[in-house]
């Protein structure tokens, strides 16, 4: 039963106001990708036993996607930030570092 | 091996038995295989067996992380039907029916199979368009199952609410010849004749890594060192993703936990298995007693065997509204499994981008009922390098093709 | 025998006499009592049967731990089986039944078993019953299910309350002793909000009863200090009766709260709480549980755990025996033999397995004329349904009998195990404590919480500190890092002064006799309701079964109700003997929720009947209700298949209702259908992606149907989207669509084109819509005046605000039926009224109110889709024919990529078509169409299916609408399609379109 902050409201959410949206930073391919990349972006998954970047979403709550730094073997949570952001950002990969030395996740580490 | 009978036990119990042999070898492993499955739970072993029974390939490691059936085989509701809906699905959950119905017999270790009955209930007008076309469906594909009343239902299953204020029951498709087994049992029974077939079954021994030359696998790495192979078989469920990545590749494929509970024992008061899919519920009595009762996913990927806990809540409330005389039963203990789910939510049995390595992976929630048939199946893959009728559809290529295999679509939204 | 002393226990009031029955037979007891503690009193020393061999079980324990004494309680809606009687409070009028017996607890027919318990050893099932093969299922099977389980099954309705209660606190402190109870103190001191729970009716725990003193006070005493401090602390909340049950991940717990199983007819109050926690950090001090000893025999009824005799004696001045001899590896059941002979109880010898005995209470216990053989143990326990005796034998041998002691009961203590369950129900690691022989937590890997810190610190007897000076030291220590760990400040201090007798070391003894041969050794029960015995582990290490969790489950070793709290050290210890490990190496097996088992209603608490889950209820439902709608649940929502009235069936009204539409005037009920509102100055761009057609070219005041593919390809929603203006489009979904819709939406606008500036909100509830149809349809609006509603002024396709009969409405010409259509969206609070409104004016035109089944049929006989019919998760909109709603021009939308996957631009799809029988018959729900031959896997080959089909009234004929491989290219060829009984019905294929291909009802 996880707990996770929000970044844009602020509330520590019970899993019950949360939904899990799957692995964040997807970049999206449309048409004329290649069957490879189009494959990947659907279908392909990190799925790593560590750290993890994930979306939800604050569904009975503010309505707002966001991201998350999660452990899915110990479920410890890293930090939540934007979900208008491109990769995790600097203070989360430092937060991970300090916990997890030497991780990595598809070109982040 | 000695056989197992009745006749056995009594003379065994003349020297209190203390006579019996292992079930099982724990031997050490030898430095190369022809074959080396990674992952000793049931299909891994089922993979095993059928590849000495069917194909005469004898020369085999079975190597496992824990202890042999540790994972879903032993963590599952056991239920086993093959109502399924597409065709591929329900060719390989058939054959693994069938072969389920004589398994005590070919492995001499009973297993319990219990062909007590399975229903699936509808409980909206929708379901049972659904269930109806599943019905015709399966008529087609050689699964015996039809479509019954409600009054049916009742008579069947004495204890269920069939006019219930919300969900009235008005319908289920039933599989007579669906049912149940003893899960531990499928692995123990599988491990004890590969390891009378002189395959070599290796507990406690992780995989590290996966070796390969020019694009071909050589072998693999373990906490007991390196151990060779010309081909190689990855069947590890929830830890896919994890050799997949050792192998150089990656599946299509997400690991969340599932949970299940079970009631305190009581006498028996229901002879069949029961599914509702409107509220998310499943349930059936075990030969011991308890009501077994399966619950849902979480949403997030997940490796602790631990889930969240208003799944089991949402699940309970759901079937104690449907059998209220679950109310006042205790749950005696809940628990959770790491299910791997794949993107259209079907298996996976296919040849991989590495050359003789082999996946067979994504059994997601339902993966017990087809042990016997993802193994036969897969054993025909690993054999000739190509897969055969019951395999074929569940290829990786797949996704890249959109040729999914969908067995959601009953529950597709109505109006 | 076993009986009440003349000394009243503790917790007894001697005033209040109750009565209850047990096998209908009237027995009295005290309040205060425990169900078992009254049977005891009353020389009820047998009270069930074992699992599987049928052997008399007597009472073995004192509280949660308890395999033996399970019985059903209470009748109808109140009865339940497996109740522990250790837990149960005793209470005027119980009536309790023991279990598992025929025909009787005295006579069980099933105890032949034990008989043949040679025969089934642990397994025996998996090497038997093989053939034949249909022998399984039609006698094995049924005779072992009946002789296995436990109580009965309920049969009636629960006729109880349940609810659920939330809590958030800092710390919360699992188990109400001495060492849970300084905690509290601690972290109350501290300023944390506490809430301490006690699953027992009392605090203090077990030291009242094992004596001592904490701060010079007897800990009687120091306890009711304690308390009362607490209760002066507004921050810390006291919860006796409430059970932990459960840790989850993240510092959620499960308290289970028995509100009135101790006052069954105490009014109102609900007989379970489930308590939903959220805590910051929690402290175990569960305390530990006593371990039997293994000897032959010691499962026979007057053979109880050393601890247990000594909480009957002390807490219920009860007796289990007037003759006790004590076997113990440790000090403390001299404590239990000092209290027998205080009592006046005879104690013929202490048999101690260890070499020697030289600490305090053995003296004492000596210095009061007990008798006391060290090196001792029992080779054997004589008795049938009651101990009578034990045969004494050195422990280092192999059982040959010195002595034979002659006795009603046996007190045994195989040594203590912490409670570590909320340590490890999220994974705190355990530790093999050498000299207290036992596994208590280890700090070094704790259970951690969402910071990846420590989320449970044990404490006090629950982390292995079991002596009281110990406990307490301990308790202080752990208390403060809890205080810490939630939130509080404390300072290191002192522990409290302790007064407690030092005890010699405890000697592991897992067999007794050391060498007993395999004879006596099926005779030691390990699990003793489950019949596990000490030969059965071995049998299972021999055959292999070598992990712990193999063992548990090919022996059913820890499976019982008690879920191992009183075997499993005991047989992980057997079996690391058997495999020459060391324990710790062998490991123990998982800890699961819940503690003890807790009701599965409670787990439902007030969500059940009505409550189950919440109705979502249009405007217009009430008039529903009152005008005999036949309610099909849609989601959350109840729409109204038909309405049918007096003498008609539900069949006759759909038909009716049809008929009545296209002939005069229906009104539908569609204020489920979504609505939402997507505006900005991006609005046009974000639709033309989500949509498979232009939105951005749609003209205000215009209405167009539009398609929504999933990014994977597949049609997932459709509707009419409205241009309200030049920034804002109102979007219309299925009733099941409007909250997954607008998820959908809001998905992609904040996670991938968060830079375009686009609003959207679901007001699907603002507004109530109902659609008046028929060729009467203009009449009737006309008639209640208002707005143009004339076809120049409001054109098909087209949409206007205006007034009608008085209303603010927006009026859609749009049509799901073929006939004149306008969709009339009035605010919620209106919609009732307009409704009567539209009613009471549309009499003269013949106005029927029409469900959704009839709306199903109108749209079918004009061959448009449904979503989930027509769709099924599998379906792209190319499949329907629907092309014509499918942009070339867009560069992008979402699906457009999936769409052009090969096995989706396979000219083999299965596409739609209209599809009638030769006959006029209605083909039925989800048949196929075969084709030639089988696959390689033997099934039939099909060519497609029936997605909708109806008897169409207009028509008078079955239609159906269909996917069919290559279908629009083969329009008028006969398809066979397959009855589940064999047979074949040929269906000749046509346009989808049953009725008025051109348009012409609906375009007047």
């Amino acid at each position: 039963m996880l707990v996770l902050t929000c970044p844009y409201c602020g509330v520590a959410a019970e899993e019950t106001e949360l939904h899990a949206g799957g692995e964040a930073h997807l970049k999206r391919f449309g048409p004329g990708a290649s069957d490879e990349d189009f494959t990947g972006y659907l279908f392909g998954r990190e799925n790593p036993k560590g750290v993890h970047f994930e979306r939800w979403l604050h569904a009975n709550g503010c309505g707002k996607w966001f991201h998350a730094a999660r452990c899915t073997a110990t479920l410890e949570l890293f930090g939540t930030y934007s979900a208008q952001l491109t990769e995790p950002p600097e203070p989360i990969r430092k937060a991970i570092s300090a916990k997890r030395p030497g991780w990595r996740w598809r070109e982040f580490s | 091996m000695k056989r197992y009978s009745a006749f056995a036990v009594a003379r065994e119990a003349m020297t209190y038995h203390q006579g019996w042999e292992r079930a099982w070898r724990s031997p050490e492993p030898r430095d190369a295989y022809e074959v080396i499955v990674i992952g000793a739970g049931g299909h891994g072993l089922a993979t095993a067996y059928y590849l000495g029974r069917e194909h005469g390939i004898k020369n085999v490691a079975v190597i496992e992380k824990g202890w042999l059936g540790g994972g879903n085989t032993g963590r599952n509701t056991t239920i086993i039907r093959s109502n399924y809906l597409q065709d591929p699905s329900a060719a390989i959950y058939e054959k693994a029916r069938a072969l389920y119905e004589d398994l005590s017999q070919d492995l001499n270790y009973n297993i319990m199979f219990s062909p007590r009955g399975v229903m699936m209930v509808a409980q909206t007008h929708h379901e049972v368009r659904g269930y109806q076309r599943t019905a015709h469906a399966n008529a087609l594909q050689g699964v015996t199952t039809e479509f019954i009343t409600p009054e049916r239902v009742k008579e069947l299953c004495p204890i269920i609410e069939i006019n219930g204020p919300r969900y009235p029951v008005l319908g289920a498709l039933w599989q007579a010849r669906g049912g149940t087994a003893r899960h531990d049992a499928v692995a123990w029974g599988y491990a004890r004749k590969c390891s009378d077939m002189g395959m070599d079954i290796i507990q406690k021994t992780e995989v590290t890594g996966i070796r390969q030359k020019n694009g071909v696998v050589t072998g693999v790495e373990t906490s007991r060192g390196p151990i060779n192979c010309k081909k190689l078989c990855i069947v590890v469920a929830g830890h896919s993703s994890q050799l997949a990545e050792m192998a150089g590749f990656r599946l299509p494929i997400e690991s969340v936990a599932l949970q299940a509970l079970v009631s305190e024992p009581i006498k028996p008061c229901m002879d069949v298995v029961v599914m509702a899919n409107t509220v998310h519920g499943y349930l059936s009595q075990s030969d011991k007693g308890e009501m077994v009762i399966g619950g849902g996913t979480d949403g997030f990927n997940n490796y602790t065997q631990r889930g969240s806990f208003h799944h089991i809540e949402e699940t309970v409330r759901a079937l104690t509204e449907t059998f209220p005389m679950l109310a006042r039963l205790k749950m005696l203990r809940q628990w959770g499994g790491i299910v791997d789910m794949t993107g259209d939510r079907s298996p996976i049995l296919s040849t991989t981008p590495l050359g003789n390595t082999f996946v067979n992976c994504g059994w997601g929630t339902g993966g017990f009922k087809a042990i016997p048939g993802s193994g036969f199946a897969m054993a025909e893959l690993v054999a000739r390098g190509e897969p055969g009728p019951l395999a074929a559809a569940f290829s990786l290529g797949r996704f890249t093709e959109g040729r999914f295999i969908d067995e959601s679509v009953a529950a597709g939204v109505a109006h | 025998m076993s009986t009440r002393l003349t000394r009243a226990g503790r917790l007894i009031d001697p005033t209040r006499p109750l009565e209850f029955r047990f096998n209908g037979k009237r027995l009295r007891g005290f309040a205060g009592d425990t169900l078992a503690s009254a049977l005891l009193a009353n020389d009820q020393m047998l009270v069930g049967r074992s699992f599987k061999y049928h052997r008399p079980r007597g009472i073995v324990a004192s509280g949660a731990e308890e395999p033996n004494a399970l019985v059903n309680m209470g009748a109808e809606g109140r009865f339940e089986p497996n109740q522990r009687a250790t837990t149960t409070e005793l209470f005027d009028g119980l009536s309790a039944t023991s279990q598992n017996h025929w025909p009787s607890l005295e006579y069980d027919i099933g105890a032949i078993n034990t008989h043949l318990a040679r025969f089934l050893p642990a397994g025996f099932y998996y090497k038997m019953f093989i053939h034949p093969r249909p022998f399984w299922k039609h006698v094995y099977e049924p005779f072992i299910r009946q002789s296995a389980g436990l109580g009965r099954a309920p049969k009636a309705r629960d006729a109880d309350r349940y609810e659920h209660f939330y809590a958030h606190v800092d710390l919360l402190i699992i188990g109400g002793g001495v060492a849970g109870l300084q905690a509290a103190l601690t972290a109350g001191r501290a300023g944390r909000r506490v809430l301490v729970i006690e699953q027992t009716p009392h605090w203090g725990g077990r030291a009242p009863v094992d004596g001592g003193e904490i701060d010079g006070q007897p800990t009687e005493a120091w306890i009711g200090d304690a308390l009362a401090a607490l209760s002066e602390m507004a921050n810390v909340t006291l919860r006796n009766r409430t059970m932990g049950a459960g840790i989850y991940d993240h510092g959620y717990a499960l308290g289970y709260e028995r509100v009135s199983d101790h006052a069954p007819d105490g009014g109102d109050a609900p007989r379970h709480r489930l308590w939903r926690i959220r805590a910051r950090h929690i402290l175990s001090a569960t305390g530990a549980i006593e371990r039997p000893l293994s000897f032959a025999g010691n499962d026979l009824p007057g053979v109880m755990l050393a601890a247990a005799m000594r909480d009957y004696l002390v807490d219920y001045g009860v007796s289990p025996g007037d003759r006790t001899v004590v076997v113990t590896n440790n000090d403390d059941a001299y404590r239990t033999a000092i209290a027998l002979k205080e009592a006046g109880l005879e104690v013929p010898v202490i048999a101690d397995a260890r070499d020697h005995a030289t600490g305090p209470l053995a003296e004492r216990a000596r210095g009061m004329g007990i008798r006391v053989e060290t090196g001792m143990g029992i080779a054997a326990v004589k008795g049938g349904k009651r101990v009578t005796g034990v045969a004494l034998c050195a422990q280092a041998g192999e059982g040959a009998a010195r002595e034979y002691v002659a006795c009603d009961a046996v007190a045994m203590s195989g040594g203590w195990s912490p409670v570590v369950h909320f340590w490890s129900h999220c994974g705190g690691k355990l530790t093999w404590d050498r000299a207290g022989a036992m596994f208590r937590p280890d700090a070094d890997h704790p259970p951690t919480g969402q910071d990846g810190l420590p989320m449970v610190t044990a404490a006090g007897a629950a982390n292995g500190a079991m002596m009281l000076d110990a406990c307490m030291a301990d308790a202080v220590a752990q208390a403060r890092l809890a205080t810490i760990a939630a939130g509080g400040k404390a300072r290191k201090t002192a522990p409290p002064e302790v007064e407690c007798a030092a005890e010699q070391a405890i000697e592991p003894v897992w067999i007794m006799p050391q060498g007993a041969p395999i004879e006596a050794r099926s005779k030691m029960w390990l699990d003793f309701q489950n019949d596990v015995k000490v030969s059965d582990v071995q049998l299972a290490a021999r055959e292999g079964y070598e992990s712990v969790e193999h063992t548990k489950r090919y022996t059913t070793l820890g499976m019982a109700t008690d879920q191992g709290k009183l075997s499993n050290i005991n047989g992980l210890a057997v079996l690391s003997d058997a495999l020459n490990a060391e324990i710790p190496a062998t490991g123990t097996t998982t800890f699961r929720p819940p503690y003890t088992p807790i009701s599965l209603a409670s787990l439902g608490g007030e969500a059940h009947g009505e409550l189950f889950q919440p109705i979502r209820k249009t405007p217009i439902h009430d008039w529903g209700d009152a005008n005999g709608a036949d309610w099909e649940p849609v989601g959350l929502w109840r729409r109204a298949y038909a309405y049918p009235r007096d003498g008609e069936t539900v069949e006759q009204a759909v038909a009716r209702e049809v008929t009545n539409t296209r002939e005069n005037l229906g009104l539908l009920d569609a204020s489920t259908l979504g609505k939402i509102i997507v505006q900005g100055p991006d609005a046009g761009r974000f639709l033309d992606m989500l949509y498979t057609n232009m939105m951005s070219t749609l003209k205000p005041g215009r209405c167009r149907y539009g398609l929504m593919c999933s990014e994977n390809g597949f049609l997932i929603d459709d509707g009419v989207v409205a241009r309200i203006d030049d920034q804002t489009f109102l979007c219309h979904t299925t009733t099941g669509g409007a909250e997954r819709i607008h998820g959908h939406m809001e998905e992609w606008l904040q996670t991938e084109w968060w830079d375009w500036k686009v609003y959207t909100a679901n007001v699907t509830e603002q507004f109530a819509q109902i659609a008046v149809v028929g060729p009467n349809a203009r009449k009737l609006l006309e008639k209640l005046g208002g707005m143009d509603v004339s076809p120049e002024a409001l054109p098909f396709m087209a949409w206007a605000d205006g007034q009608i009969g008085g209303f603010d409405i927006r009026a859609y010409r749009i049509s799901f039926s073929g006939e004149l259509s306008y969709e009339i969206a009035v605010p919620a609070s209106q919609g009732r009224a307009f409704w009567d409104a539209l009613m009471t004016a549309g009499q003269e035109f013949g106005v029927m109110a029409y469900g959704t089944e009839a709306l199903h049929i109108m749209r079918a006989e004009k061959g448009f889709i449904m979503i989930g019919d027509e769709t099924d998760g599998t379906v792209i909109p190319q499949d329907l024919g629907l092309d014509w709603a499918i942009s070339r021009k867009k560069d992008d939308y979402l699906g457009k990529r999936a769409q052009v996957r090969s096995f989706m631009a396979n000219p083999e799809r299965w596409k739609l078509v209209g599809l009638e029988t030769l006959d006029g018959s209605v083909l039925p729900d989800g048949i196929y169409a075969v084709g030639q031959g089988r696959n390689a896997n033997g099934q039939a080959n099909v060519i497609g299916r029936v997605t909708s089909t109806y008897h169409s009234p207009t028509l008078n004929k079955g239609i159906a609408m269909g996917l069919i491989q290559r279908g629009p290219e083969r329009m008028g060829e006969v398809v066979e399609f397959a009855r589940t009984d064999g047979g074949r019905i040929p269906a000749r294929i046509v346009s989808p379109v049953f009725l008025d291909p051109e348009g012409e009802r609906q375009n007047v």
